[in-house]
């Protein structure tokens, strides 16, 4: 390896030296786009689809939110619509599971859900960022109920296995404490006037001001065991009633410690426009989209249908499907359209009649690894030894976090936890290891942070999304040069079949980006009907 | 073009792992940081390629298919699968960002002697490295 065993202290030449790295590596941007670096929600409002739809029939290829959506608009628009769904359920990636559940996975191995009534785990998408507008109108539209889901919780725990000791740190700590001595450093430059280039003469005075609000800094512009700092990163004995009820504050950790720790790192993901508070869950599992959807349009769903091929002529759209239960003899359904939502890991398997730049495009689009795993414990033991109401422990080892419930807080009984999300290499790994493995590793790293795990521990279930047989895989990942040479051709109208889902979007993995890719497929093919 | 500024960002975000997990002793070991670790073409396949293409080799089939890296003829020639593992291609992940050109050749050469195909000739992290474009300046 030739990655430093610390990123700090650093040098400003090995800190070009790794944007040299950097820049070299799709993987890299590939991973920027996975950690969500993008805008927000283009939605409009409600989609109009305005003129009539002349009889025509459209036959939509999955049931995940991006085929869901369209159905429900395109049937209020007039259009005879059908869909053919390989699962069950509608719903796609929009997944809960809950005691009893059984999942098969690509392989053959067969996890049964064992946790108690009223606890789940969401293996895709598990929280909605406010300015998603899109499935919040839906969620408003059919009475979905939602939920704070908490981002940052500071008093969650931020743990590398190399500072500290490999002893979680509260969040609390560590943000005060980067803020803290940040300010105090900076302060120094200013008043020793090492600034003054930067800075002009009148600003100098409101930057201290600033510096010492937003450090905590004392009179002295020190960053240092007080009231001040004890108010951000709490107390040694917090203040208490009656006698002996005097706090007294606690000791900032040092400047170095807390550079050198490199859990200032996790700081900065809670700022993220799509992690900003507010975020919301669905009471009761992320699959409260999902059912909201099949009350909708459920009878438009042709359940357990595996799609072979997908042709077209110039005046319909044939697709031929096998039951994906038991196989059997094909059978075919016409439209005059075809919005095609499977995920483009399938459809590049698929036989699909569409021009050479389409055909492309559907092969250029890999699907990332990621995997999450749902843990159940015999006790709420985060809440009721560790305070830890929802939120997320950030950690350096495979299981990436820790997800505390952001929901039934003080209940008796069991609890579930969100016991690692992984991407990248590690998702690759834990994939690779059989279903019991996956979770017997994560309960042995969870347990380096919450020591309870070793007798706590009920049961647990791991999804590996290259596993699932319905996706190869959890989302579309998309570099500057494949965006370039295939988006626009995989989203254009291709004969009567047009593409939509998060891998159409740019907000990929995202439950938005399905929902704003079907809505902008169906206005630019309702546009193609009035003007045909 | 990413920006200067951006990629500042994406070097704090992606040194991360570099500071990263260890595997515990004597058990199965994880990667640090975002890219893969194992060096041999066997620990290749059984920490990642098995993941999708299973322990026995033989694939599965769901909604699409994973295909069989068993008795299959399509490894006859060894710069096919070189240049799946490396750019990918449909279901198949691009490995090239992620593994250098040692751990590709690694595990083509073990996937072209194991699960009943027999193939004797080498790939070399040479012939790799000139599938890879040319470093931007």
């Amino acid at each position: 390896m030739t990655e430093p065993s610390s990123v700090l202290p650093m040098s400003r030449r090995d800190l070009l030296a790794m944007i040299g790295l950097v820049a070299g590596s799709g993987a890299s941007y590939r991973a920027m786009a996975s950690m969500g670096l993008v805008a927000e929600s283009t939605y409009k409002g409600p989609i109009k689809l305005d003129g009539g739809a002349k009889g025509k029939s459209v036959l939509i290829l999955g049931a995940g939110h991006a085929g869901s959506v369209a159905a429900y608009e395109l049937r209020k628009a007039g259009y005879k619509v059908q869909i053919l769904e390989y699962n069950e359920r509608v719903g796609g990636r929009c997944w809960t599971l809950r005691g009893g559940d059984k999942f098969t996975e690509l392989g053959g191995a067969t996890q049964t859900c064992g946790f108690d009534p009223g606890l789940y785990v969401n293996p895709g998408p598990w929280r909605i960022p406010f300015h998603h507008r899109a499935l919040l109108d839906y969620c408003k539209r059919f009475g979905v109920a939602l939920e704070p889901f908490v981002q940052v919780n500071y008093n969650a725990y931020l743990h590398s296995t190399e500072a500290f000791g490999g002893k979680p740190q509260r969040y609390r700590n560590i943000h005060a404490d980067f803020n803290g001595h940040v300010a105090e450093l900076l302060a120094k430059c200013t008043s020793q006037n090492k600034l003054d280039d930067a800075v002009s003469k009148e600003d100098t005075e409101i930057l201290l001001s600033a510096l010492k609000e937003w450090g905590a800094l004392d009179k002295n512009y020190s960053y240092a065991s007080n009231p001040q700092s004890s108010e951000r990163r709490g107390w040694e004995k917090p203040p208490g009633g009656g006698i002996g009820g005097a706090p007294i504050p606690s000791t900032p950790m040092s400047t170095s410690d807390v550079l050198k720790s490199g859990l200032w790192h996790h700081l900065s993901i809670g700022q993220q426009v799509e992690f900003q508070t507010t975020l919301f869950q669905p009471v009761g599992g992320m699959d409260g989209v999902a059912k909201a959807f099949q009350r909708e349009i459920g009878d438009l769903v042709r359940y357990r249908s595996k799609v072979t091929k997908i042709d077209q002529n110039d005046s319909k759209v044939t697709v031929t499907y096998v039951d994906s239960q038991t196989g059997g003899a094909p059978m075919q359904a016409t439209a005059d359209y075809c919005l095609c939502t499977i995920p483009l890991s399938v459809l590049s398997q698929i036989d699909i009649k569409v021009g050479p730049k389409m055909a492309r495009a559907i092969r250029a689009v890999p699907y990332e690894s990621a995997v999450k795993l749902g843990l159940q414990f015999k006790r709420r033991f985060w809440e009721e030894d560790e305070h830890i109401y929802g939120g997320t422990s950030y950690t350096d080892m495979p299981i990436r976090l820790i997800g505390y419930p952001n929901t039934g807080y003080h209940s008796s009984g069991k609890g579930v936890l969100l016991g690692g999300y992984m991407f990248g290499p590690n998702a690759y790994e834990f994939t690779a290891l059989p279903p019991a493995e996956r979770v017997r590793k994560a309960v042995e790293y969870g347990s380096k942070i919450h020591a309870q795990y070793k007798t706590e521990f009920d049961n647990g279930i791991a999804v590996g999304w290259h596993r699932v047989p319905w996706t190869l895989g959890c989302a579309g990942t998309w570099t500057e040069d494949t965006r370039a040479a295939h988006y626009d051709n995989l989203c254009q109208l291709d004969g009567r079949i047009m593409l939509a889902g998060e891998h159409a979007s740019y907000v990929n993995a995202w439950q938005e980006g399905a929902l704003l890719s079907s809505l902008n497929a169906i206005e630019r093919l309702h546009k193609h009907v009035q003007s045909h | 073009m990413i920006k200067p500024k951006n990629l500042l960002c994406a070097a704090v975000l992606l040194t991360l792992p570099a500071f990263a997990s260890q595997a515990l002793a004597g058990d199965v070991s994880f990667s640090r940081g975002y890219t893969f670790e194992e060096r041999d073409g066997k620990s290749i396949y059984e920490n990642v390629c098995q993941g999708c293409h299973m322990a026995d080799a033989k694939g599965a089939t769901g909604a699409g298919r994973y295909p069989a890296l068993a008795e299959n003829p399509r490894l006859a020639g060894k710069m096919y699968p070189a240049i799946l593992v490396l750019k990918g291609q449909g279901a198949m992940p691009v490995f090239g960002d992620v593994m250098d050109d040692e751990q590709i050749a690694n595990v083509v050469n073990y996937v072209r002697s194991q699960f009943g195909n027999a193939y004797t000739d080498k790939l070399t992290p040479a012939e790799i490295a000139a599938l890879r474009p040319p470093k931007k300046p």
